[in-house]
């Protein structure tokens, strides 16, 4: 086990707030992710899920509210070095393989130690798929692929929207493990469902969204 | 306390985005052929529509050149970044530790090498289909080889601009074409120069300094301009 007694939360937010067009889309919100701790974000459709995701990777700019990241405050450069964005949009290329696809956004993100793309397109359960064209592969391939991407990713926090949308049992079975390992070896992550999947078995925490007005960490 | 894992350098990141590029080019070969088929097309018609007088055409040339290069650019400005947009690579280029610019740039030159520089390797031919007199000729590839990478990252940040926007259309054409203004005037300017004789090392020049200019100053508008129409 990893001692967190003393380190500051990998990210917390206080009095994050959002609006589009004047109308609030969720906060304001108070919530802190330490390492190896994972917190599930449920809510309907609309509830500000992904707005929310968006928000903490940097690519919406909240309305109020600060974000720190390993105590710090989190800028630009220091949420790109610790935060991984499995998003709706999947960035790959239809006319790339898979390998080929990995090693593009592995040149981009950089590469954890240790972890080559190959071997994580065996954990995803893609082997044997290295050169199939992506606009070959079925949307749970896709998925999967995207996750090997996060899998390989050196950030140590995790955003996770939708992670379990389109994979069969044992793909569902897969995000677990994946998140599991991952929080055992001192990362956190934040995972968007709308409640209907298992949870994945780890230290974890809720935070329901609902739609109108008011968020509330529980 | 977790610390991230081992960071991509620039080099890195520039070598998979041309890697990448190279690669899409080749699966799609018969895509890279249409800027140039493009040109000769425009040369073509600019030659049925005068005449053919030899005289007539080739005091016409340079003109006819460098717009047949500038709107084949134009045609494949919108796939700079549209399609990168569209499956959310962009998206992933924000969230990298490289800088977004730095990946702006290396995406416009990998654009170039594969839209503009074949056509400046076939604009010998085009010249002489247009009679353009064998001595200009070194100073035509000369200005194309300066005006078309300045053109590029002109274009880049009016691509940026508008990718925000499900199809950008002609009001890219209409945003970008007075940028190119300068760059038309000096390019073809250089050419016409050196068929009355004149020395035309001056336009050349001039087209160097605003590359280097540009060169610096796009990529970063460009970054900002993706910012903003992520969000």
């Amino acid at each position: 086990m990893i001692d967190t007694t003393n380190a500051p939360p990998l990210l917390a937010v206080r009095g994050l707030r959002f609006c589009r067009n004047e109308d609030p889309v969720f906060g304001p919100l108070d919530l802190h992710v330490d390492a190896g701790e994972a917190l599930l974000v449920q809510g309907d459709n609309g509830a500000g899920k992904t707005t929310l995701l968006r928000v903490l990777a940097g690519l919406l700019r909240p309305d109020q509210g600060e974000i720190d990241i390993d105590g710090r405050p989190a800028s630009i450069g220091e949420r790109s070095r610790y935060i991984a964005y499995l998003s709706h949009l999947t960035a790959l290329k239809q006319d790339l393989g898979t390998l080929e696809n990995l090693h593009f956004l592995c040149g981009l993100q950089g590469r954890r130690a240790r972890q080559m793309p190959g071997n994580a397109l065996a954990i995803v359960g893609l082997a044997g798929y290295e050169d199939t064209p992506v606009r070959q592969l079925s949307a749970g391939q896709k998925k999967r692929l995207s996750l090997a991407r996060v899998w390989l990713s050196p950030a140590p926090v995790w955003l996770l929207d939708e992670p379990y949308a389109n994979l069969d049992l044992d793909g569902i079975n897969l995000v677990n493990r994946m998140i599991s390992a991952h929080l055992r070896s001192g990362g956190a992550a934040l995972v968007t469902t709308h409640g209907a999947y298992a949870a994945p078995p780890v230290r974890n925490r809720l935070l329901t969204l609902s739609r109108p007005e008011q968020g509330e960490a529980a | 306390m977790t610390l991230p894992g081992p960071q991509p350098s620039l080099l890195s990141a520039a070598r998979a985005m041309l890697a990448r590029d190279l690669k899409l080019l080749w699966r799609r070969r018969g895509d890279a052929a249409q800027p140039i088929l493009f040109a000769l097309l425009v040369v073509a018609l600019f030659a049925l529509a005068l005449g053919g007088e030899p005289r007539l055409l080739q005091s016409v040339a340079s003109g006819v050149l460098w717009l047949a290069v500038l709107l084949a650019g134009l045609l494949s400005l919108d796939t700079l970044f549209r399609s990168d947009a569209e499956d959310g690579s962009l998206e992933q280029w924000l969230l990298s530790p490289v800088p977004l610019a730095w990946l702006v740039a290396v995406r416009v030159f990998s654009h170039w090498l594969t839209t503009a520089l074949p056509l400046v390797l076939v604009s010998p031919l085009l010249a002489e289909l247009l009679h353009l007199p064998r001595p200009q000729l070194p100073v035509l590839v000369a200005s194309l080889a300066l005006g078309t990478p300045l053109l590029s990252l002109l274009g880049a940040v009016v691509a940026a601009l508008t990718v925000g926007m499900r199809r950008a259309g002609i009001l890219l054409a209409l945003l970008v074409l007075p940028l190119y203004v300068p760059v038309l005037v000096f390019g073809a300017g250089a050419v016409a120069a050196s068929a009355q004789g004149l020395d035309a090392s001056g336009a050349l020049l001039l087209l160097a300094a605003g590359l280097v200019v540009t060169a610096v100053l796009a990529p970063l508008t460009a970054a900002a301009a993706i910012r903003i129409a992520n969000a």
